[in-house]
């Protein structure tokens, strides 16, 4: 798509990047299956088995460099997002919040990784299936743990408040139970990255346009590129903190669920 | 949904993909499912294994302590018998002296009471025999004494006396007669 743009840009003025940038043709033929976002996942499923069965592989009390790389990250998940918010339980849910939390790093460092250069996040779809799962899963687990009736009458009539406060707290329980949580979990990942890359474009093709301007402009563009370079670091810091935060959450759904009372 | 062909138009980006919902779902359901099987446990495995490992050492290292304070125990203890042996040993020693010393006393208080009882025993027969030789001696003394009287007159005073002393004088030389000259 890019290239019809500039296509257009050396006929006219800078067209600035929007959604449409967002949109990859298929590489065979109409086939949905074969854009470069889909691919990519399949890539960050590939990366990331061969990774940690490498790292995992051996398993001996003391590591080597790449099984203490892959410990460090799973002890993390482990510790920091498991044991320490869910508690005593917790180890069930590791597995899922491991593979959470790899998932979405790795497909949104693929926004800065050379060549791929694209977060798979800011493709909305995969953010809500992974809020999908997790919204099933905590509510799963919550009916699973105090029963169907005492877990919805629970989160429509919040334990220990007054009668006349629940004209107020009832819409907004439900409302933040089965909407708010789903919703905002997903969006919040989609729109970091979708931003992200949005302004990670602006200035990299801003700068590429400004190259092919007059002198003056060209003296501009690499203070551009220089920027865009700045905003990859910082990219790679919203990259890690929204993994982080999209697992934080849902060990703490999930411990809510657990919880006798929410 | 997307379209390749509506490149030109505005596309709501918050509409999901058909096929990437069923790609996302499909992707995180494999990725789970290797890591579950394959990395979680291995990892857990390597978890416990290094738990087990520091434990097993302080255990160890707890376990060693544990012997060489009983080993230290037990020598205070040997040490402290051996002690109270030693001092058994010198008290029974001083006992056996004292009573050594004692008995060596005894025995010798005896045999000098033995020997005193002796000696008075001999002094009293000899001083016996003594009396018994006198009263012989001066019964036969005391005879010849008479006979004398009576072989002279008794009627002169100055004669009297004078065979008196004459007795008296023989006496004298008869009991003493080392001495007869003093």
């Amino acid at each position: 798509m890019r290239s019809l743009h500039l296509l257009s840009a050396s006929g006219g003025g800078f067209v600035p990047p929007s959604s449409n940038d967002f949109i990859f043709p298929s590489f065979f033929g109409h086939s949905q299956y074969a854009t470069k976002p889909i691919l990519l996942v399949f890539l960050s499923v590939l990366l990331i088995s061969i990774f940690f069965i490498l790292a995992s592989r051996k398993a001996a009390i003391v590591p080597s460099k790449l099984q203490f790389a892959g410990e460090s990250l799973y002890g993390f998940v482990r510790n920091d997002l498991g044991r320490d918010i869910i508690g005593h339980e917790f180890m069930r849910f590791v597995p899922y919040l491991f593979t959470l939390f790899v998932f979405i790093l790795t497909n949104n460092i693929f926004g800065i990784v050379p060549l791929l250069q694209f977060p798979t996040m800011s493709h909305v779809s995969f953010p809500y299936v992974l809020a999908i799962i997790t919204f099933v899963v905590f509510h799963y687990i919550g009916i699973r743990k105090q029963g169907i009736r005492k877990y919805i009458k629970d989160i429509m009539f919040m334990p220990g408040v007054p009668k006349a406060a629940y004209i107020l707290l009832t819409p907004i329980e439900i409302a933040t139970y089965f909407i708010t949580r789903p919703l905002t979990l997903a969006l919040r990942l989609f729109a970091n990255m979708f931003a992200g890359h949005l302004l990670l474009l602006v200035f990299i093709l801003g700068g590429d346009h400004l190259l092919k301007g007059v002198i003056g402009l060209k003296l501009i563009s690499p203070f551009a590129f220089a920027f865009g370079i700045g905003l990859t670091f910082f990219e790679f810091l919203v990259q890690c903190l929204q993994a982080y935060i999209f697992t934080l959450l849902t060990a703490l759904y999930i411990a809510g669920a657990l919880a006798d009372e929410h | 949904m997307h379209s390749i062909n509506l490149a030109a138009e505005k596309i709501n980006p918050l509409l999901p993909h058909t096929a990437e919902l069923v790609v996302g779902a499909i992707a995180f359901t494999l990725l789970y499912l290797v890591l579950r099987s394959k990395v979680v446990p291995m990892f857990e495995k390597a978890f416990t294994a290094r738990t087990e490992a520091i434990q097993g050492g302080m255990e160890r290292a707890e376990k060693a302590q544990l012997e060489a304070e009983r080993a230290l125990r037990q020598y205070t203890e040997q040490l402290s018998k051996a002690r109270d042996e030693a001092h058994s040993l010198r008290e029974d020693a001083r006992a056996q002296g004292v009573a050594i010393v004692e008995e060596l006393r005894t025995k010798a208080q005896e045999e000098a009471g033995r020997i005193t009882a002796a000696a008075h025993a001999s002094i009293e027969a000899e001083r016996q025999a003594a009396i018994a030789s006198l009263r012989t001696e001066v019964g036969t003394i005391a005879i010849e004494l008479a006979s004398k009287i009576v072989g002279e007159s008794l009627d002169d005073q100055a004669r009297a006396s004078r065979v008196v002393d004459r007795f008296l004088d023989d006496l004298e030389t008869a009991t003493n007669p080392t001495n007869s000259n003093n």
